[in-house]
């Protein structure tokens, strides 16, 4: 009984982890490639899961395909936060601690706008396939958790294939090593920023719709994520893609194991708790460049 | 600041509508946040995005203590002070490792932590919250409200003798030092570990401080608004946008945006002032980084060289 307990947990924290690393990968774009602190990640995700859930709605899309349809837009308006960010902060140098601000200030920003547009409702999406299970012997497998865990991975498989076998992608991979070789190698340090925050901001929109369809929706949930986001991808070793999915599991896994138990009102604390002991004991991650 | 405390108490004796003493309860309770959070950013360098913690820490302080042994309020304030400072004490060991941007998501995780902490704590009150019964006395005071308008402008006052002391002392000075270079300052004979212990400290425990009176006015509290994101925002956006390099700063940034905030709740709508700080946090930030006196003082430096 314990056991078949346990072997559920694990699995359901397998699947969860997959979709924390969809989560987390925008940040580790940003944060580990970019050494941009965005604390608004999680923020629009959640703004990620509304567009689908509009689209839904609206247009009766499919939730996964109408958070891929939305990355265009998304795409973009990444691009226009690293010109506003690049202008006001970086440019002058002062970058670290008042950009910092600057996205927990854009944060709190777009969590107020979606509160007074939508309310503090929690919203979901329709699919057929919500709700339904498969299960494997004592092994039950939710498609609500399977669906996510699934796109989640083709997302980061593309993201890594892109950064390690792209000139574009390799060029962001350089970009915070190495400026000025970056230059001579004829590409222009601003632009690949742009695109790497472009592209960043992009996977918000499907990790927005990867979170509605685990669970319903509502503006301040997103906070919740920023331990976790931050945890996997410092523990992940800062940008390294491989390692912000393994540490992605690791999360999910130890967090459907307190949930199941102790109960669920302590996993939101386990990011946090892992976020804090990693940066006391071992700040470089487990896979990290020391 | 006699002078303060004194038309503190001819308010209380001339105003006879409570909505002032409640609006200007909160706006005072901005004031030590802002304050106590300058210490350690402004003063510092060092960015805490955990104020709500620290505030909630001192809250539940004081509704445990409250509950367990009926203590006083100026006991459940000392308390609830020690408390917070214990945590900005460790908070300030975690310095040692951690810095920079490291150091702001670290304060981060240390609220939502001690948030889950209260949440799962059913003896006050779990998630649903805790319910706190006024006193049927209030000392020589008209009403209860003006006891603790009183209560919170005192304390008030102290936080910026003590913060306007750290600023121009020796402290201050080994304070900036870290602020603008570590390890310049460390090199130099600065203390920095004991300065950074005494700022993350002092911080906590005036958070605290802050937070222990809150159940007694709102009469009952939730980890959801105990440890209200609002409250870190506040504590950030306040010492921004009234200029982080003096002790001025955050009162003026707590007085504007806090006085704006509670015009804004009352004419327009709560979220409607939410937005409003956000956008004027990160209107500071990007066109004005020295606040409004840094503003003040850039005005009357043009004016004498005219």
């Amino acid at each position: 009984m314990v056991l078949e307990l346990f072997l559920n947990a694990v699995v359901a924290g397998i699947l969860l982890g997959g979709f924390y690393a969809a989560v987390a990968l925008g940040l580790s774009i940003t944060f580990g490639q970019l050494d941009i602190v965005n604390i608004a990640h999680p923020a629009f995700v959640i703004v990620g899961s509304y567009t689908t859930y509009i689209i839904n709605e609206s247009l009766g899309l499919d939730p996964i395909l109408a958070g891929v349809l939305a990355t265009p837009i998304f795409f973009g308006a990444g691009v226009l936060l690293y010109r506003f960010y690049y202008v006001s902060f970086e440019r002058t140098g002062q970058e670290s601690l008042s950009g910092l601000a600057f996205f927990f200030g854009i944060m709190f920003i777009v969590e107020v706008v979606l509160i007074m547009v939508y309310g503090v409702d929690y919203r979901l999406v329709e699919a057929d396939y919500i709700g339904k299970t498969i299960s494997f012997g004592f092994i039950i497998i939710p498609i609500r958790m399977l669906a996510p865990f699934l796109m989640a991975s083709v997302m980061t498989l593309g993201v890594y294939l892109y950064l390690s076998r792209t000139f574009n992608g390799r060029a962001i991979l350089a970009v915070s090593q190495d400026r000025l070789a970056l230059q001579l190698m004829g590409a222009d340090p601003v632009k690949i920023k742009q695109l790497a925050l472009g592209i960043a901001v992009a996977t918000a929109a499907v990790a927005g719709s990867l979170l509605i369809i685990i669970g319903p929706v509502e503006p301040s949930v997103g906070r919740l994520y920023i331990g976790r986001v931050f945890a996997i991808v410092i523990l992940g070793g800062m940008g390294s893609i491989g390692g912000t999915m393994t540490a992605a599991l690791m999360i999910g896994v130890v967090e459907s194991l307190v949930a199941t138990f102790y109960g669920p009102s302590w996993a939101p604390a386990v990011g946090f708790i892992i976020l804090l002991v990693t940066l006391a004991i071992r700040p470089q991650g487990l896979f990290g460049r020391a | 600041m006699a002078a303060v405390f004194i038309a503190g108490m001819i308010f209380t004796e001339v105003a006879d509508n409570e909505f002032y003493f409640f609006a200007s309860y909160v706006v005072l309770q901005a004031v030590i946040m802002a304050t106590a959070w300058n210490i350690l950013g402004g003063y510092t360098g060092y960015v805490n995005f955990g104020s709500a913690g620290f505030f909630g820490v001192g809250a539940y302080t004081a509704i445990a203590l409250h509950k367990a042994f009926g203590l006083p309020l100026p006991l459940l304030i000392l308390a609830a002070g020690a408390m917070s400072g214990l945590i900005g004490l460790g908070a300030g060991y975690l310095t040692l490792r951690i810095k920079g941007v490291y150091f702001a998501i670290a304060t981060l995780a240390l609220a939502i932590v001690f948030e889950t902490i209260a949440i799962n704590w059913e003896f006050v009150g779990g998630a649903s919250g805790a319910y706190i019964l006024t006193p049927e006395e209030f000392l020589f005071f008209d009403s209860y409200i003006e006891m603790l308008f009183m209560l919170i402008l005192s304390l008030a006052i102290g936080s910026v003798v003590v913060a306007r002391y750290l600023s121009t002392s020796r402290i201050g000075r080994g304070l900036a030092a870290i602020r603008d270079d570590e390890i310049a300052a460390e090199c130099n004979g600065v203390p920095t570990l004991k300065l950074k212990l005494i700022s993350t400290s002092v911080m906590g425990a005036m958070m605290g401080v802050a937070g222990a009176p809150y159940p007694f006015f709102v009469t009952y509290v939730d980890p959801a608004s105990a440890f209200n994101l609002l409250i870190a925002v506040n504590a950030i956006a306040m010492p921004m946008i009234g200029g982080t390099a003096t002790w001025l700063g955050p009162v003026i940034g707590a007085l504007v945006v806090g006085g704006m905030q509670e015009i804004i709740t009352v004419t327009i709508s709560s979220e409607m002032n939410l937005l409003v700080v956000g956008v004027m946090l990160v209107g500071f930030i990007t066109l004005a980084p020295k606040g409004i006196v840094g503003l003040v003082q850039d005005y009357l430096k043009k004016r004498r060289s005219r």
